[in-house]
């Protein structure tokens, strides 16, 4: 059947430049570009293109550009090019549309909508350069209150801690299981979160045996609703278990990945058969209330014996936040919310693009859910989905969060340019696929320091921040809605946020 | 016909937090002896160019030794009319009589020729809780049962503010410079306390909310502060986690509420208190032994959202008890003396000097470091 859907880019090869170095076609697993020898030019077929940029970053002669194509169409506020083509290809292929990365539509994105406070005079903003501003973060359970002996000056605290993780910045990678994302990414993030004294998130798809050594004091490890490569030796390998309940990107089913990525070693660390596809199922199905996940964490703390936070992520939906409330009952020492512009590797995009509350609601009505309750010390908040900058990471926490994962932006680190073609295993950036050919562009060394880069870049701007806030020790920012203001939100909205209006 | 739904709206939290930057001055006699408060006007006078006339206030303890097995509530009454204000009073005391046996009560003494800006009707209340206040249950202790009952004035009787509540002891405060407020409720000639402290304000709005001066206080615990919380927004929804409602739209009132879930709820000594209000950084507590390292870590981790961040000075007394504290990196002023059994901490030394020319020890504490000053004798204190 002929495809009646326009190219979504245009490509540019400037002739004069070209030197006829093959360099694009090799670089573009999607096969978009192809050497003509009778003509001695490379020709492009746009049809085929993603707009990854690989060819126009990796060109040595910078002959090519390559951009969104314009609209044909009518102009139609209603029937957008975007909706009129989504229907050609189901029309032309009957399947659900996937798509990849967090959701590209214009819902409010209140980080840009929300400024920070800096000290003037009556309190003196604080040089980071000169004074010691501390990040350092707890990640678990607190107690009410604790109870300590003294003796003759000698102090001893009597309550008994749960175990915690300590990040020196409150920035973690964010699930990416191996299979989705190469080995190469996911052990560049693994290397980056040891270095930079953070933690990564294995995802749902195990921990590579020979990973768990080195990596493991850096981890977190999934349980999630497949159940793939858990052992108890992966378990206990890493520093705190998650129990993945919902992702942003897709909140109410589960993962996705297609058999094409189930190469033999994913296959081995996921103990499932390679090639086969490994759908997760929607639900936990030992998991159908609230009773049944405070069994799993229970089974999980037993499993671990009882040496390592255990973590819930979900999804931000409507009612999360007497969700999270029941979690935090259930016995979760930290609560992971994942926001709708979380990504993913492979999600139904009617799913990814209508689906789930934006995380920065989500952090504030959270917090302030477990205030009210009086037992927001019993557990950590991580925010997930849509964090793009230190700022971001500011305004997190000020709103409430503990602490960010972050995903996407550990990807656009790495060379990610946001395609949305990841499930289609073909990542020409050697991310987000199983292609050892593809996969190999990916070099550990400086895929992993472009990422600790990364955090320590934000991590010096969160420095900078707070000590023009006349703040230096993180803690001092968590939940400190006074240091924010709202611009251009109406009423209601800076009432879920808990902050005033500029200028009030 | 038709249901009506009705969203419930979250209120925004807002809140006005008042800026100031103040002098403190605190003065004990560790022997008990009870002296009257010539000496310490005098003092927190000659820091008048700390403050600017708005605001000014004393903590005295000792001064009710008839009445010293009851609550002294010192309570305000604020509004526009004398009706209002006399509506707020009839108020709070059909409030009062139905949870406390009142044994006495009455305006507390001023002098009308001192003229301050609005004073409000000022009254205090000797009172013990009705039998039977344990009943529930539910309260773990007498001092937990006050101060929810102050909390439940403050935030739900409107121009009702009790600010002073502790056994033997007692707050003035109120809007002009300290002296003159001093003078106003004549402490120089009514009362006689073993330990005073005195607060000077420079708030940098000019309401006149008699409320907002210093020293705020719950129970006996009292605090004059000089500062700013740049942590304010967290210490306050911890604080309010336990219980306690921040009603008076200033920083220093988180101080004093932290004072009293740590010291008196939480029962943790003072050391453990002032490393939680002003803890040592991670590069100092990482270099230490392994247990003081062990507690330090605990204490920032469990006690993280009490850190007061931002400058401060403050001086915390209570019962036989004073202490002077500065933030951890040490941005406001603070000087301890001592002269005989008198201890003194100041904003400034030439206050200090001023009253007792001769010292025997004069230092400056280090951040995050307290300076404690106790009562070495209690036997003058219950006469």
């Amino acid at each position: 059947m002929r495809s009646f859907v326009f190219p979504e880019f245009q490509i540019i090869r400037d002739e004069e430049k070209c030197g006829q170095c093959r360099a694009c076609e090799r670089h573009c697993s999607f096969g978009v570009h192809t050497y003509d020898p009778v003509a001695d030019r490379l020709v492009s077929d746009e049809r085929k293109c993603a707009g990854c940029q690989r060819c126009a970053v990796f060109c040595p002669k910078g002959a090519i550009i390559v951009r969104p194509s314009p609209s044909y169409y009518r102009p139609n506020a209603s029937w957008s090019r975007e909706k009129i083509e989504d229907l050609k290809r189901q029309a032309e292929t009957g399947g659900v549309l996937l798509t990849g990365c967090g959701s590209d539509k214009p819902f409010r994105i209140y980080w840009d909508h929300i400024v920070l406070n800096a000290s003037q005079v009556t309190n003196p903003s604080i040089d980071p350069l000169r004074e010691p501003m501390e990040l350092r973060t707890f990640l678990g359970r607190k107690p009410d209150l604790m109870e300590i002996a003294a003796e003759d000056g000698d102090i001893e605290i009597k309550t008994e801690l749960s175990p915690n993780l300590v990040v020196e910045t409150p920035i973690l990678f964010s699930a990416m299981s191996y299979g989705a994302i190469s080995y190469n990414a996911f052990r560049s993030l693994a290397t980056a979160a040891c270095r930079s004294k953070t933690y990564f998130n294995t995802g749902e798809g195990g921990l590579p045996r020979e990973m768990r050594d080195e990596f493991g004091r850096c981890a977190i490890v999934q349980v999630a609703s497949g159940r793939f490569g858990i052992d108890a030796e992966y378990l206990n390998c890493a520093q705190a278990v998650e129990i993945k309940v919902g992702q942003g990107a897709k909140p109410g089913i589960g993962g996705h990945l297609p058999g094409e990525k189930v190469s033999a070693s994913v296959a081995e660390t996921r103990m499932i058969p390679p090639g086969t596809d490994a759908i997760s199922p929607a639900p936990h199905h030992d998991i159908y209330s609230i009773e049944d996940l405070a069994m799993l964490i229970s089974a999980l703390k037993e499993a671990t014996n009882y040496e390592k936070p255990i973590s819930v992520k979900i999804a931000a939906v409507h009612n999360f936040a007497a969700i999270a409330t029941g979690i935090v009952h259930a016995g979760a020492d930290i609560i992971a919310i994942d926001g709708l512009r979380g990504g993913t590797g492979a999600a139904p995009k009617a799913i990814r693009d209508n689906v789930g509350i934006p995380t920065e609601l989500a952090i504030s009505s959270l917090d302030r859910r477990l205030r009210d309750e009086g037992i927001r010390n019993r557990c950590s908040i991580i925010t997930a989905g849509g964090i793009r900058c230190s700022a971001d990471v500011v305004k997190a926490i000020a709103l409430g969060a503990d602490a960010v994962y972050i995903g996407s932006a550990a990807l656009i680190a790495m060379g990610c340019t946001l395609c949305q073609k990841c499930y289609t295993g073909k990542c020409n950036w050697g991310i987000c696929t199983q292609d050892p050919r593809l996969s190999g562009r990916l070099n550990v060394d400086i895929a992993s320091a472009r990422l600790t880069n990364l955090i320590s870049a934000w991590s010096h701007e969160i420095r900078e921040m707070l000590g023009g806030m006349g703040i230096n020790a993180l803690e001092s920012l968590r939940g400190n809605r006074d240091h924010l203001r709202g611009i251009g939100l109406y009423e209601w909205e800076l009432d879920v946020l808990g902050i005033k209006g500029a200028g009030e | 016909m038709g249901f009506e739904i009705i969203m419930p709206r979250i209120r925004r939290e807002l809140y006005n937090k008042e800026i100031c930057a103040c002098s403190i001055f605190g003065a004990m006699n560790q022997g008990g002896e009870r002296v009257s408060a010539s000496g310490v006007m005098k003092a927190i006078a000659n820091m008048r160019v700390r403050g600017n006339g708005l605001g000014g206030g004393f903590a005295a303890y000792g001064i009710y030794p008839d009445y010293k097995d009851y609550y002294a509530f010192h309570l305000m009454f604020t509004g526009k009319s004398p009706q209002a204000k006399q509506e707020a009073k009839l108020e709070l005391e059909d409030f009062l009589s139905s949870r406390f046996d009142v044994v006495n009560d009455e305006e507390i003494p001023h002098d009308d020729e001192v003229k301050l800006r609005d004073p409000p009707l000022v009254w205090r209340y000797f009172v013990l809780p009705k039998e039977g206040w344990d009943d529930s249950g539910i309260v773990p202790s007498e001092g937990d049962y006050i101060a929810d009952q102050i909390m439940a004035v403050n935030a739900g009787i409107d121009n009702a503010y009790v600010f002073s509540s502790g056994k033997n002891m007692g707050c003035f405060k109120g809007v002009g410079y300290p002296e003159e407020v001093g003078e106003y409720f004549m402490l120089d000639r009514m009362y006689r306390a073993h330990t005073w402290t005195a607060h000077g304000r420079f708030p940098t709005n000019t309401r006149a909310w008699w409320g907002g001066a210093h020293p705020f206080s719950l129970l006996d615990t009292t605090v004059v502060h000089n500062g700013e919380v740049s942590s304010y927004g967290t210490n306050r929804w911890y604080l309010e986690m336990y219980g306690y409602a921040c009603t008076l739209q200033t920083d220093t009132e988180v101080i004093a509420y932290a004072a009293d879930l740590l010291m008196r709820r939480q029962k943790l000594p003072l050391e453990v208190v002032a490393k939680i209000l002003a803890p040592p950084i991670w590069n100092s507590i990482d270099r230490l032994p392994e247990k003081e390292r062990k507690l330090l870590t605990t204490l920032r981790m469990v006690y993280g959202p009490l850190l007061m961040n931002g400058p401060f000075a403050v001086i915390i007394g209570t019962t036989g008890r004073m202490i002077g504290l500065t933030d951890r990196i040490r941005l406001r002023p603070i000087t301890a003396a001592t002269r005989g059994e008198t201890f003194y901490i100041s904003s400034e030394e030439a206050s200090i000097r001023l009253i007792s020319p001769e010292l025997d020890r004069v230092w400056t504490p280090n951040g995050g470091e307290p300076v404690v000053a106790e009562l070495k004798s209690t036997k003058k204190v219950l006469i």
